[in-house]
């Protein structure tokens, strides 16, 4: 179970890259804004599976909890942001 | 327990390599929104499901659930505000051009 577990943090680790390719590349401000989205869900799910594979996943999963509300916030207020602002 | 966790597993990665195949091939903002949203929640879903079985019956698996629960809230929010913003701001949906 052991490896399996590493193996699933290496191709979770692969589709970060993938997201991060998005957020470099996209032609707009909106690409770049869902591709952090797509990265924070990731970052969330790997925190859990590294809190599995460590055997301390009661501390990780506070971490992951905290990691997502403050996302939320942060992309809700660019959300805002840039509707009141327009198309830069 | 062991095998039923490895198959949720293994099903929410392959949900999760489609929707980043989806993030990276789609033409337009629009329809990558849909890559974003739909198919990652669904991934995340079978995953956490799977590692909280894989952990038992326990207070982790609760806490677990209860982050699974903060996902589904936050990851449609998320994406409506985005999209509303970028419709409000004034871009135009991608359409094929007519041979």
């Amino acid at each position: 179970m052991k490896i399996f577990l590493f193996y699933v943090l290496v191709v979770l680790a692969f589709l970060i890259g993938a997201y991060l390719y998005r957020v470099l590349q996209g032609p707009t401000i909106f690409d770049r804004v869902l591709g952090l989205a797509g990265i924070s869900t990731k970052a969330i799910i790997l925190l859990i599976v590294i809190g599995v594979y460590f055997e301390r996943v009661d501390m990780f999963i506070d971490i992951s909890t905290g990691y997502a509300l403050l996302n939320l916030m942060g992309a809700l207020a660019v959300a805002k942001y840039l509707e009141q602002k327009g198309l830069p | 327990m062991g095998l039923l966790s490895i198959i949720f597993i293994l099903a929410g990665l392959f949900f999760l390599i489609v929707a980043a195949i989806g993030v990276i091939r789609l033409p337009d903002v629009f329809s990558r929104s849909h890559a974003v949203s739909l198919t990652d929640s669904l991934g995340a879903f079978l995953m956490l499901v799977g590692i909280a079985l894989h952990e038992g019956l326990s207070g982790n698996a609760l806490k677990i659930l209860a982050v699974l629960a903060l996902l589904y809230i936050q990851n449609p929010v998320i994406e409506h505000a985005t999209i509303r913003a970028a419709l409000r701001a004034g871009l135009k949906p991608w359409k094929r051009e007519t041979p």
